[in-house]
């Protein structure tokens, strides 16, 4: 019977941490955004537009880092590519906001962005037509990027690649892209990228309002995608989803299609994904082809295990703390990062194969018990 | 164990006449107008050379409980994960009634064909509850659309309860698979199949790691599902082959060197050989 009521309590503890997390993240997302619109800038409460930014980037890496446990986490597939969509997200975005610059760029053609009038192109290739709509241009956030994962996904869950054969081929994956996008002649500004955005629907990119907003969409989005996930893996298709997790070919003999299952999760996660990096674009300011790098990748991976992998707000908590980390860390020692990054990862997987969300958890459940 | 006998077992019967009703579409699919539900026809396998099935020829009638022994390594197992598609042959046929050729299937059409499967080591969903795994092996649209949106209704809930109460596993329905003992994972595994509905069950070492009593439940169990579905148990515990029954199939060395009633079994000199000559 005490088992019993510890797997009640598990399943209750799922539903009141992610209630936690969305009114945390709420409450700071409205607090930030009124200390920093409606407090003087002379005031100590004033955050600065310097900060909204800095946790509107960390927000768009919990969405990617929540994109990455719904495929690692709830079921085994460790994508180490999951940067990729996160990019391709970007560029679309970018190609958007670069074709809103319109005549204010250095060269001030009416439509070639300044890459192309420097590289002496005559014509917009066709693949930036219907960019200069946002419209269009955030359907295919979605479209390129879910796209890409259903031709990845379909040829690699139906030839039934599975493990670190799959982690290796993800890999592969961003880096052919990256050395694609850092090719002039690709068309999306070679290894500078698409940068020098002025506005967004009209918005300027540089006012502490539009900052602010963008803060705040990241924080609904991040928030809506958390209750959908939440939602599918409490449906029986998160079972399923677990099930093949533990146990793909039990699944299969009791009648799954596992592959099905395995595609349309890593199509959703790669949506995800992109939102993410869509969101993001605009508040950093750039996108080059340096988002595609593996180690990209393999960090989100880090924030996710950090955190705790299969409960949603351990892959959010993750990456917000560990790109905490990196912001002081960088600014103290730059050099050091990836040897700390590196040290973090291993320690987590050895001492904390939970994460941390795991670790409290355990500790709360044992002083209830002694209690 | 928590169930009373005979009353789990007469209460089957009733349930899985209530519940199959809907199965009968896909019973209609096998045609057995030859009175028989699987051909296993001239099947070989080999493994790097060894030929784990040499030539097998099998034939399961409608209905029928059969068990398959035959020592380590006679292709017991082999034989089941060509039957299920987990194992591709290298030459001869497999027919699910007259007309469905079982090698062209994949494992999940198989399942969805309504051949289940009950392994060898028991492997139930470790991290989810026991009603969970067995919600998951229901019979039912296994589609992605399907598990998406749908909500267990009344009749499967029954349904559920019902498989937890003849597993004797009606109090754990909330306690995580991975916590069960041995001998009540096997049957959470039975229950999975029962679940599922097959129309043809293929149950490996269903008694492994089973206490006398469970045993005995447990051949209660499976002679009382033989009739109105076929049941083909491969067995090394030959008291419990000799407590169910009724034909018997002897492998050795991946082909079929005897078949008949236990007492035609233990009086085949070749059999007293190879394989009971064993246990004396």
């Amino acid at each position: 019977m005490m088992h019993h009521n510890r797997e009640v309590a598990r399943g209750d503890n799922f539903q009141k941490n992610g209630r936690i997390f969305l009114i945390v993240l709420f409450g700071v997302t409205i607090y930030a955004s009124f200390c920093n619109l409606l407090v003087p800038d002379d005031s100590i409460f004033h955050v600065s537009t310097y900060t909204i930014t800095l946790l509107g980037k960390y927000l768009c890496f919990a969405l990617l880092a929540l994109s990455v446990d719904v495929v690692w986490g709830y079921c085994g597939i460790l994508s180490l590519g999951h940067g990729a969509f996160f990019a391709l997200g970007g560029y679309t975005m970018g190609m958007y906001l670069m074709r809103q610059i319109g005549e204010r760029g250095v060269y001030g053609h009416p439509i070639l962005p300044d890459f192309m009038v420097f590289l002496n192109w005559k014509e917009l290739p066709w693949f930036w037509y219907g960019f200069d709509s946002f419209g269009f241009a955030m359907l295919m956030t979605l479209v390129v990027p879910s796209v890409l994962a259903f031709a990845f996904g379909w040829l690699a869950f139906r030839s039934r690649v599975t493990g670190v054969y799959l982690s290796i081929i993800t890999q592969a994956m961003t880096y052919a892209l990256m050395l694609a996008f850092f090719r002039n002649e690709m068309g999306f500004g070679g290894n500078n990228g698409l940068t020098d955005f002025k506005d967004i629907l009209g918005f300027d990119l540089q006012s502490d309002k539009t900052r602010v907003a963008l803060f705040c969409l990241s924080a609904v989005m991040l928030a809506m995608a958390y209750l959908l996930s939440q939602l599918i893996m409490q449906s029986r298709y998160g079972r399923v989803v677990l099930a093949i997790r533990d146990a793909e070919s039990r699944t299969r003999s009791i009648g799954f299609k596992t592959e099905n299952y395995k595609v349309s999760l890593f199509v959703y996660s790669a949506a995800l994904a992109a939102i993410a990096g869509a969101l993001y674009v605009p508040q950093v300011g750039i996108i080059n082809p340096g988002e595609f790098s593996p180690l990209n990748s393999i960090e989100i991976v880090v924030w996710v295990s950090v955190g705790g992998r299969a409960t949603l707000y351990g892959a959010v908590a993750g990456a917000v703390l560990v790109n905490y980390a990196k912001t002081k860390f960088t600014a103290e020692f730059p050099d050091e990062w990836l040897f700390a990054l590196g040290a973090l990862f291993v320690g987590t997987t050895i001492l904390l194969p939970k994460g941390l969300i795991g670790f409290f958890d355990g500790k709360k459940w044992r002083s209830v018990r002694r209690g | 164990m928590i169930i009373s006998r005979g009353s789990g077992i007469k209460q089957l019967s009733r349930s899985v006449s209530t519940f199959s009703s809907s199965g009968k579409n896909r019973n209609e699919m096998v045609d057995i107008s030859h009175n028989v539900i699987l051909y296993v026809e001239s099947l070989s396998v080999s493994f790097d050379g060894f030929k784990a099935l040499n030539d097998l020829n099998l034939y399961i009638n409608n209905g029928e409980l059969r068990c398959l022994i035959g020592a380590n390594g006679a292709g017991k197992t082999t034989l089941m994960d060509v039957i299920t598609g987990k194992t591709r042959p290298d030459n001869g046929n497999v027919f699910f009634g007259q007309t469905i050729d079982l090698l062209d299937k994949t494992e999940t059409e198989i399942a969805q064909l309504g051949i289940g499967r009950k392994f060898q080591k028991p492997t139930v969903f470790e991290n989810q509850t026991v009603s969970s795994n067995l919600e998951l092996a229901m019979k039912g649209d296994k589609g992605i659309l399907h598990t998406l949106f749908s909500k267990l209704n009344s009749s499967d809930l029954d349904w559920i309860r019902e498989v937890m109460r003849i597993i004797g596993l009606e109090s754990k329905e909330n306690l995580l698979a991975g916590s069960l003992s041995h001998g009540q994972k096997q049957w959470l595994e039975i229950g999975m199949l029962l679940i599922a509905d097959p129309r043809l069950m293929l149950i490996d070492e269903p008694v492994a790691g089973m206490t006398a009593n469970e045993t005995e439940r447990t051949a209660e169990l499976l002679t009382s599902l033989a009739g109105d579905r076929t049941v083909v148990v491969v067995e090394h515990d030959m008291d419990f082959v000799r407590s169910i029954a009724r034909s018997v199939t002897v492998l050795h060395q991946g082909s079929v060197i005897a078949e008949g009633s236990m007492a035609d079994i233990q009086n085949n000199p070749a059999v007293v050989e190879v394989y009971l000559g064993e246990e004396q």
